[in-house]
């Protein structure tokens, strides 16, 4: 079972239920993520001695706002995506004006702000760019069904079957109290073998600050489906796992992960 | 029940003897279990500042909810504790704290709210009006700290007016996800709880929580806030 709920996991101060992966986990994660740089914006306009940036950038999802109905409205996609989301961008810029975490990278700040679970002020936001960048990726209009190739043999060989995948990340998804994420993820450096896994994480903590590699990710805070299902979360999961969910996403996000850990 | 049916909201509003525990509690095996207290209002008294919608899934659903599986949580906390099981024990505590939090922080928010023809908004008089004044200034001075407090929580929680039964000293403290007061400081008793969970004003206020933190104080209870304070600090 890759479950991160083991019996084997410790459970951090932070509430993040996940197996400890090696530190040079999170190195590698790091360089994994450079590639993404090419998302930021650096657009940047130099009046006389000052320098106006505005460092990152809103990025919306890869289909329009309404492309998710009726599973999901386009009048959640407009607060999630054009106030919630929004918001975090606007005030991460805010917040790094002036400081060395102006020239790092989105993933960069992410996993310094961390702080090994002692948080900076700037990891909620940077950290829920992130997350809400990976989430708008991890669904398409038309999606659900069942992943296949290479995806689909890990997922057998380390779930035992896509059932059993769809059932763990199911639960993790409905018993992550409050608010927070659950994902499938990647572990570079499994001590038993099972390079994927299902993990829960709180608020904005995300598979990333372990050195795993995110490869899908469903948003349970309840801004994301409170206008849609009320208080119906476990209803907002079926429906994302049999009409959301991009397994050619996970799919893409795999390949580029084992390429890198090899 | 037929207990219950012989009690009126306003009964059960009042019964203090139920204490923090809200609801009205009943026995099987010796296990006293729980059951959603009666608002002692309509769902829809509290408008414009809280929507009906919003008080009846809060209170029917949410609540419910939270009631529904501290009860079995503590019949599997029971059964575990029988068979002397301590890693069930120890495992079902999370259990315990998110749904009996829960079932404990939404009785009393539910006190803490008054329709305004019940005086909900109406500032306190009495010693605590006085304490408050002492401590933070003015009534309008806590209420913009709480506010701030509030809107500065990052995902789900609380945000509280208490008091130190020790000390006999105002506090404002906030609490994740279902934490009781308590687990800031045990000497600390509610007197004010605000939920910022998403849930209790998303389908009305939207991400754009200070404006529901400006407007519940419209229809908070202070009148019960009073009565708390005068039994701590007499």
């Amino acid at each position: 079972m890759a479950t991160a709920t083991v019996a084997a996991t410790a459970p951090l101060s932070n509430g993040f239920l996940l197996r400890r992966g090696p530190n040079e986990g999170a190195k590698s994660a790091r360089s994994l993520q450079r590639t993404k740089n090419q998302r930021q914006s650096a657009s940047s306009r130099r009046f006389g001695a000052a320098v106006i940036t505005a460092k990152f950038d809103l990025k919306p999802p890869p289909y329009p706002l309404n492309a998710l109905e009726p599973h999901m409205s386009a009048n959640t996609l407009s607060f999630h995506w054009g106030k919630h989301h929004r918001a975090y961008v606007d005030n991460l810029n805010k917040q790094i004006v002036g400081t060395e975490l102006e020239a790092k990278s989105l993933e960069d700040i992410v996993i310094q702000t961390y702080n090994d679970g002692d948080l900076l002020p700037p990891f909620n936001n940077a950290a829920q760019i992130w997350n809400h960048d990976f989430f708008w990726e991890s669904m398409k209009p038309g999606g659900g069904g069942k992943p296949s190739g290479e995806l689909l043999k890990l997922i057998e060989r380390d779930f035992g079957s896509f059932e059993k995948l769809c059932e763990e990340l199911r639960a993790a998804a409905a018993t992550q109290f409050g608010s927070g994420w659950a994902w499938l993820a990647f572990n570079p450096r499994p001590s038993d073998g099972k390079e994927l896994l299902v993990v829960k994480s709180p608020n904005a903590v995300n598979p990333l600050v372990l050195g795993y590699i995110p490869l899908l990710t469903i948003d349970v805070w309840e801004h994301a489906y409170y206008l849609d299902y009320q208080n119906r979360r476990p209803d907002y999961i079926s429906i994302f796992m049999e009409k959301l969910v991009s397994w050619d996403a996970v799919s893409a996000k795999l390949e580029v992960a084992k390429a890198q850990a090899a | 029940m037929a207990f219950r049916a012989l009690l009126t909201r306003r009964t059960l509003a009042a019964a203090s003897g139920l204490g923090a525990n809200g609801g009205v509690a009943t026995s099987f095996r010796g296990l006293q279990t729980f059951s959603l207290p009666d608002l002692p209002y309509d769902y829809g008294a509290l408008q414009p500042a809280i929507s009906g919608e919003i008080m009846q899934l809060h209170h029917q659903k949410h609540h419910q909810a939270y009631v529904t599986n501290y009860n079995k949580a503590l019949e599997q906390l029971h059964d575990a504790m029988s068979k002397g099981d301590a890693p069930a024990v120890v495992k079902l505590q999370s259990a315990i704290k998110f749904n009996g939090g829960g079932h404990v922080n939404h009785s009393i928010f539910w006190k803490n709210l008054a329709p305004i023809q019940a005086g909900g908004g109406e500032p306190p008089k009495g010693s605590l009006g006085w304490a408050i004044d002492n401590d933070f200034g003015s009534v309008d001075a806590l209420v913009q700290k709480m506010n701030a407090e509030g809107a500065a929580l990052q995902g789900s929680g609380w945000v509280w007016l208490g008091v130190d039964k020790e000390l006999k000293k105002l506090v404002v403290e906030t609490t994740s996800n279902q934490d009781p007061l308590v687990t800031k400081g045990p000497s600390l008793v509610p007197l004010i709880g605000i939920d910022v969970w998403e849930h209790a004003y998303y389908l009305q206020y939207k991400n754009v929580r200070p404006d529901y933190l400006k407007n519940i104080w419209k229809v908070i209870n202070w009148k019960y806030a009073s009565e708390v304070y005068e039994k701590e600090c007499p």
